[in-house]
């Protein structure tokens, strides 16, 4: 790193974390909490199955990432589902087995699974 | 329903009641963005205050704005951290060194471990803008080997800053080095004390060694070292990003910024929590924890782990900061929170505490080696039923001979867990060693288990009892054997009458 414009460059491509696909739109990003506290809760076969399943339901538009501890130890673990232009669904307590609904649902269709969502919970 | 800040219906997390009173500058990117990337943390401003450091300030100025921020160490004793670091920068030396405190050894603390795991490079660039400010070009970060997620997200963080040139040398073309290398701890809680962390990089046994010198002025490998928490390095970067008075304007008078807390024991929400300073416990506990579970009552929240003590509801309302805890006998250690309810013996609690200090006295010095000893003897005798009359006054005295004597901060705040219960909660002590009762119902020596005439002679205690201490016939009040009775608490959770009493 030379310069502040070169940090300034990578930045501006981050866009502040958005996922943009080889066609040049934006990814839907399925990001999976996988700290200590996520791990210990289940979460390294979520983050599997998001992947296997993406593959699975040929999705191209989605991808999904990990991320660190948001805090809620309890609800690990925790998904989110972050769509360009929409709001952040949060899915809590989530497990392999809700993968395959998720993606058909929500990720290909649009529509949410709220009986899994933190609304759920609270 | 989950309300968003425009006020509609939200599925969002940090939309709930839990992040309503919550302010993350330490945690601000835990959770959002993935720490083996390094683009993502540079997408949100990441490194940009190393390069505004290092192109556009002094290392004076750079300790003008912590100082002016107020910033205190997250560690435990809330030194100043602008402050240290003018020490370590005025220091004489040709080779000086940067430290962190990754050690984490209090019981049940987990925020320095989140920070590394959820955003590691926030802590890199920190140190590298500490030894930019006191002229040091070789800096250790000192973690638990307990915490191998942790390790294997910094060592891949501090290879992309390496392979970026954000660590190594001329970094941002400014002539200014930085190497930056792991050490790892074998998880004595006295490692996290300052002096014996240097001795255990050195290559020594971890024990801790008398202050002054400071190690400022003489630190790791006797050269001035300045040594700070992981929390206390997560804030600096956002501070030089938005200046001193964006800092300062949070807080009280004499604690600027937040506090990351972990929350747990008796209470809805157990997790991860970053408070300005001044937030009431009842803020912490209440709206963001969520209350005490299962309709119990709040009896006392324990902060400073093994240092810290117990602080009873009538406290709920004091704004937390460093003086105000210290003032009501505990202190902010490095964040822990545990929050009791009605069911906890705070002499079972101090008892806890003090044999956590016995296995982790690391022996150098004979007040706290056999001073905690022999404190938690008597609190196992007082807790056992066989105490006596004068065993408060033993136990106050000895207390002030620990702290009053031994070597380290370890020794010396050791007894703050028997102290503060002393305190506030004199009359459970007093229960235990006149009445020979335990009022919680915890500590088993005091305890009797009888039946009641709620009974209905359903039979169900007989069946469960592993001890065949319960005899009745069905439909007739049934009896517990005393001497035969191992005090479980099997037959309490399970009779639906309400018909079993312990006391
Ligand atoms: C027994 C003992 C254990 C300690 N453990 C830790 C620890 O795990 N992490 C930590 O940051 N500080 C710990 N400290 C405090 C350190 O000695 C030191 O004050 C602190 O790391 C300085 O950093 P700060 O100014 O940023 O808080 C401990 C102190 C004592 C006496
Ligand atoms: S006070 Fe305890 S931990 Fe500290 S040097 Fe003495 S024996 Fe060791």
């Amino acid at each position: 790193m030379k310069s502040l414009a070169e940090l300034a460059a990578i930045r501006d491509k981050m866009k502040q974390g958005a996922a943009i696909g080889e066609d040049g739109n934006e990814k839907i990003r399925i990001v999976v909490g996988l700290a200590t506290c996520g791990v210990a809760a289940g979460a390294r076969p979520v983050f599997d199955a998001i992947a296997e399943e993406l593959k699975n339901q040929n999705v191209t538009n989605a991808a999904v990432s990990q991320t660190g501890c948001i805090g809620r130890c309890t609800l690990e673990p925790i998904v989110d589902v972050i769509a360009p232009g929409k709001d952040i669904v949060t899915y809590v307590h989530v497990t392999a087995d809700k993968i395959p609904q998720i993606i058909s649902s929500h990720i290909k269709e649009g529509v949410p699974v709220m009986e899994y969502t933190i609304c759920a919970y609270e | 329903m989950i309300e968003s800040q425009s006020g509609s219906k939200s599925t969002n997390l940090s939309d709930t009641r839990f992040y309503k009173k919550q302010r993350r500058i330490a945690l601000r990117l835990c959770g959002i963005i993935d720490p083996e990337q390094i683009d993502e943390y540079i997408g949100y401003d990441g490194y940009e205050a190393l390069g505004r450091a290092l192109t556009e300030m002094k290392p004076c100025d750079v300790i003008d704005i912590l100082k002016k921020s107020g910033l205190r160490g997250r560690g435990g004793a809330g030194f100043p951290t602008g402050l240290k670091w003018e020490f370590a920068a005025k220091a004489a030396g040709e080779q000086k060194y940067v430290c962190c405190n990754a050690d984490e050894g209090d019981p049940g603390a987990f925020m320095d471990r989140s920070i590394l795991e959820g955003d590691p490079h926030s802590v890199i660039e920190a140190m590298t803008i500490a030894a930019y400010a006191i002229g040091a070009d070789q800096g250790y970060i000192y973690v638990r080997a307990e915490y191998p997620l942790a390790v294997k997200r910094l060592e891949i963080a501090i290879g992309k800053a390496k392979e970026y040139g954000l660590l190594g040398e001329n970094i941002f073309d400014s002539g200014f080095n930085f190497n930056l290398e792991i050490r790892l701890g074998a998880g004595a809680f006295v490692c996290g004390e300052e002096t014996a962390l240097m001795t255990s990089i050195e290559g020594n046994r971890g024990e801790p060694r008398p202050r002054p010198p400071f190690p400022a002025v003489k630190g790791l490998f006797k050269s001035p070292t300045v040594l700070n928490n992981v929390e206390t390095y997560a804030n600096i970067p956002q501070i030089i990003k938005n200046g001193p008075e964006w800092f300062a304007s949070m807080g009280t008078e004499t604690s600027k910024g937040t506090k990351v807390f972990a929350l747990g024991g008796n209470v809805t929400n157990v997790g991860l929590v970053e408070v300005p300073m001044g937030t009431t416990l009842r803020e912490i506990v209440d709206e963001i924890g969520g209350g005490v579970p299962g309709g119990k009552k709040f009896k006392a929240a324990q902060t400073g782990g093994p240092s810290g003590g117990c602080i009873p509801s009538k406290h709920f309302d004091v704004p937390i900061d460093y003086e105000q805890l210290a003032a009501i006998g505990s202190m902010m250690g490095s964040g822990g929170l545990i929050v009791m309810d009605e069911d906890s013996c705070m002499v079972d609690i101090a008892k806890y505490f003090l044999g956590f200090t016995v296995e982790e006295s690391c022996g150098k010095c004979n007040p706290c080696r056999i001073g905690t000893k022999r404190l938690c003897e008597m609190l196992e005798k007082i807790t056992s039923g066989k105490g006596e009359d004068d065993d408060i006054e033993k136990l106050e005295s000895l207390c002030r001979h620990i702290m009053s004597s031994s070597l380290c901060a370890l020794g010396q705040t050791a007894p703050n867990p028997v102290i503060s219960t002393l305190t506030f909660f004199k009359d459970e002590y007093i229960a235990h060693i006149k009445d020979k009762k335990c009022p919680a119902g915890v500590c088993k020596d005091l305890l009797s288990y009888t039946i009641n005439e709620k009974c209905i002679g359903c039979t169900i205690c007989a069946k469960n009892c592993p001890a065949d201490a319960i005899t009745g016939a069905v439909k007739t009040m049934h009896k517990i054997d005393q001497s035969k009775c191992i005090k479980c608490n099997v037959c309490f959770e399970k009779c639906k009458f309400g018909a079993i009493d312990k006391g």
